[in-house]
């Protein structure tokens, strides 16, 4: 390229006069516009789709409307009592919660109270639909005796330190459950009761099943894609073609053949009968167990394993290989001072790949995983759907969130995001 | 040094890339195998260099037969097309690569990496990474590397097609010098024909799986065997005709297809009848030549002319043929031609080689 005009001072300009930088600027503002609009589609696309419902999920992880919205009157009236002094509240306290007893009865919003207070202590829920059907006819103080009378329960001082440590806009009682954490009654925090304690071991088995299956991915995938990369043209479309296959076929149903084929009436367990590997009695346990979860998982996620190794694999030369041979290196000697370092950066991808979509996998262990082959996804889903306690599942999703981060800024550390090549 | 013995190969089994191979390599020799793309040269030298097998016959390295030994067992230094050198270590790294593998000490290591730098003129860029280098130093850093470990045959295979034309160029005087100051065997192997013409000892022009010549630059230029040779080597007028006659010196007398007669040199023609292309290099046509008793004059008519400086190109019709070349030597005073012109032309018999009838494309790289 000539530059038209030649300035013998001073910064480079235009024909027009103006500086060559501006004029640049210019010119590439228009291409950038360009690029950006572009974009425009996918960007609100993801932005509605994937930002805010995951700005919504933390945000539900630790809101806390039902105490302060359903049972305002309370909240106020137990601003003034102090629930470390070892004394119930007044009789202003009482008057106030059967007045939105009442109230919230009509609104049919205790319910949720109830609910929500159930999580902390069990038995609120009941506490709070009796108390509330029997407030109906609480019109005359005093109204302490009365609700002491309607249960026991509101004579404990438990319960009010409850409401009043949940009469907050914020808790933080959900990621302390996700924790195995709870508040004791006075305030402060302490572990779960033992046989409470679920979330962190779960979080660990998660963690471990998803680094082994990460592991035999790498094992299985790796000669497959090595393979791929080195075969001739032709016989490599066709084993692409069956790496590719399981993508064309749902997830339900790869796992489901998993079902028919590991059940302890099924192929395999079969076939090792009739061979006489196994005994009719001593069938092997395949499936409903960690086994079956490692097996079916591994089959599903073997691809994203492969397809970024082969792209990485296909870019390196067999010249390399050649050329180390030539220079008195062993085939073996070759492979691992050459190859396999060349391979790094796509075993790097295939890793972070592998081990995120199962540290967060659903169908499959919940269908094969039975007791012991089940992952935190699993729990998450059990309390958006079945318990109903969504911000304890927010909570458990955000911690599960924050760790994949965690563990991809470590990976970064060490390995390099930038080293990183799918293709 | 390096023997070849009734060696063929084939991928498929079903055609043979390299047919009967018979090549014997002397100590200290260059030898080039040249060729169009498909000519079974790379696979030649890749079964030399023990990455493909021999489908049949042996080769003798040092006397031993070595298809049964590995590649690292060879100790045979190679120079590959696209350098080869390894991406993720350095140029230092790469260099040490070989000692390493040979288990030599680290001193040791590193005096000999230090030499090779110097032999190719980098001794500063040890620490950096092949693809921080230009094509041309990692075209050295390929050599030297092919060369620290001290073996006495080296091979390569195409090591200048990536490079740009003034490069290579420079490149080929290097090697050139590094194989004179260092006495090893080289075995090289290229398509391109100057390349081959400026470096090599002795050059084997491959076709068709078979060698069509073997021998010096000079010989294969000014003595090709068959019509192969005489078309992808240099630029080469043909004229077709049927010999009549080959006398006992071997001068045989062609009819042209235009009816002309002439004299040439029997070279690739049995006798009488046979159909023939005559080869004549395009320097050695004279316009408007004497007449003494050896030369060969035709009438032509002159065609195009196109000025390259130092001569002219001269495109004539001779004989029924309109792609006849000649190169006019731009002399100070020499006649001056037009294009259209009617004229005579003509060469010594001795230049005039009548060769096999085949006409291949020359469309190789």
């Amino acid at each position: 390229m000539t530059d038209g005009t030649v300035a013998n001072e001073g910064p480079l300009v235009t024909s027009d006069g103006r500086p060559l930088k501006q004029s640049l600027q210019a010119a590439l503002k228009q291409k950038r516009r360009q690029a950006f609009m572009l974009t425009v589609p996918l960007l609100a696309f993801i932005f509605i789709f994937f930002i805010v419902p995951i700005i919504a999920m933390l945000w539900r992880s630790v809101e806390n409307p039902e105490v302060p919205n359903y049972l305002p009157n309370t909240v106020a009236a137990l601003q003034s009592w102090d629930e470390a002094s070892g004394v119930l509240p007044g009789e202003d306290v009482y008057a106030a919660m059967v007045k939105d007893l009442q109230i919230g009865r009509e609104n049919r919003t205790i319910g949720k109270v109830g609910r929500r207070l159930n999580y902390e202590i069990p038995g609120m829920s009941s506490l709070f639909k009796g108390s509330s059907r029997k407030a109906k006819n609480m019109t005359e103080a005093p109204f302490k005796d009365a609700l002491i009378k309607a249960s026991k329960k509101w004579e404990k001082l438990d319960v009010w330190q409850l409401i009043k440590r949940e009469s907050g806009d914020l808790t933080a009682s959900y990621y302390l459950s996700a924790m195995d954490l709870r508040f004791t009654p006075d305030g402060s925090v302490a572990a779960q009761p033992e046989n409470r304690q679920i979330y962190i071991f779960l979080f660990q088995r998660t963690l471990i099943m998803s680094v082994v299956i990460t592991g035999l991915c790498i094992l299985l995938g790796f000669p497959i894609a090595y393979l791929l990369a080195t075969i001739p043209m032709r016989y490599a479309g066709l084993l692409m073609i069956l790496v590719l296959l399981p993508f064309w076929t749902s997830l339900l149903v790869r796992t489901t053949a998993w079902i028919a084929l590991l059940q302890s009436q099924g192929v395999i367990n079969d076939l090792l009968v009739a061979i006489g590997v196994v005994s009719d009695d001593g069938r092997l346990q395949l499936i409903h167990n960690k086994t079956g979860t490692f097996i079916a998982m591994t089959h599903i996620l073997l691809p994203f394993m492969i397809l970024p190794l082969y792209s990485v694999m296909k870019t390196i030369p067999p010249s390399y290989m050649r050329a180390a041979r030539s220079m008195g290196a062993t085939q073996w000697w070759a492979f691992y001072k050459v190859y396999f370092p060349l391979t790094l950066s796509g075993i790097g991808a295939g890793t972070i790949l592998v081990f995120i979509l199962s540290i967060g996998f659903y169908i499959t262990p919940a269908l094969v995983g039975g007791t012991s082959g089940t992952l935190i996804s699993n729990f998450i889903a059990n309390h958006v759907s079945v318990t109903l306690n969504w911000g304890l599942a927010a909570a458990l999703g955000t911690m599960l969130l924050a760790l994949v981060l965690v563990l991809y800024l470590i990976y970064d550390k060490i390995v390099g995001v930038d080293n990183m090549k799918m293709g | 040094m390096v023997r070849f013995e009734g060696v063929q190969k084939s991928y498929d089994g079903e055609a043979l890339v390299v047919k009967d191979l018979n090549l014997d390599i002397s100590k200290g020799e260059f030898v080039t195998m040249l060729g169009p793309s498909g000519s079974g040269k790379t696979t030649c030298l890749m079964m030399l260099a023990g990455f493909e097998p021999a489908t049949y016959g042996e080769i003798y390295l040092e006397g031993e037969p070595i298809n049964n030994v590995p590649p690292h067992k060879r100790g045979i230094g190679m120079v590959f097309q696209n350098y080869a050198l390894f991406p993720h270590m350095t140029i230092a790294e790469n260099l040490a690569f070989p000692l390493q593998v040979r288990g030599m000490g680290k001193a040791e290591q590193e005096e000999r990496v230090k030499k090779a730098l110097e032999m190719v003129e980098l001794p500063t860029l040890g620490g950096r990474r092949p693809a921080q280098l230009s094509g041309g130093q990692q075209q050295r850093v390929a050599v030297a590397r092919a060369l620290v470990f001290e073996p006495s045959l080296i091979l390569m295979d195409e090591p200048l097609g990536a490079l740009d034309k003034q490069l290579r160029e420079q490149m080929q005087y290097e090697i050139k010098h590094i194989h004179e100051n260092l006495k090893v065997t080289v075995v090289y192997v290229t398509h391109d024909q100057a390349e081959a013409l400026t470096m090599s000892d002795r050059i084997a022009v491959f076709n068709d799986g078979v060698i069509q010549q073997l021998s010096s630059p000079e010989d294969l230029y000014e003595r090709p065997d068959n019509a192969f040779v005489a078309q992808f080597i240099g630029e080469n007028n043909k004229l077709a005709g049927t010999v009549q006659e080959i006398d006992k010196d071997k001068v045989a007398t062609v009819k042209l297809d235009s009816g002309d007669v002439v004299k040439a040199q029997a070279v690739a023609v049995n006798g009488k009848g046979d159909r023939t292309l005559l080869s004549i290099r395009p320097e050695r046509v004279a316009i408007a030549p004497k007449k003494l008793k050896n030369t060969i004059v035709l009438d032509g008519t002159i065609e195009e002319l196109i000025y390259l400086g130092d001569h002219i190109r001269t495109r004539m019709s001779v004989a029924g043929h309109n792609d006849f070349v000649v190169k006019v030597p731009n002399n100070s005073g020499h006649h001056v031609l037009k294009e259209g012109e009617k004229t005579t032309l003509g060469w010594i018999a001795e230049d005039c080689r009548a060769l096999d009838y085949n006409i291949y494309d020359k469309d190789h790289g």
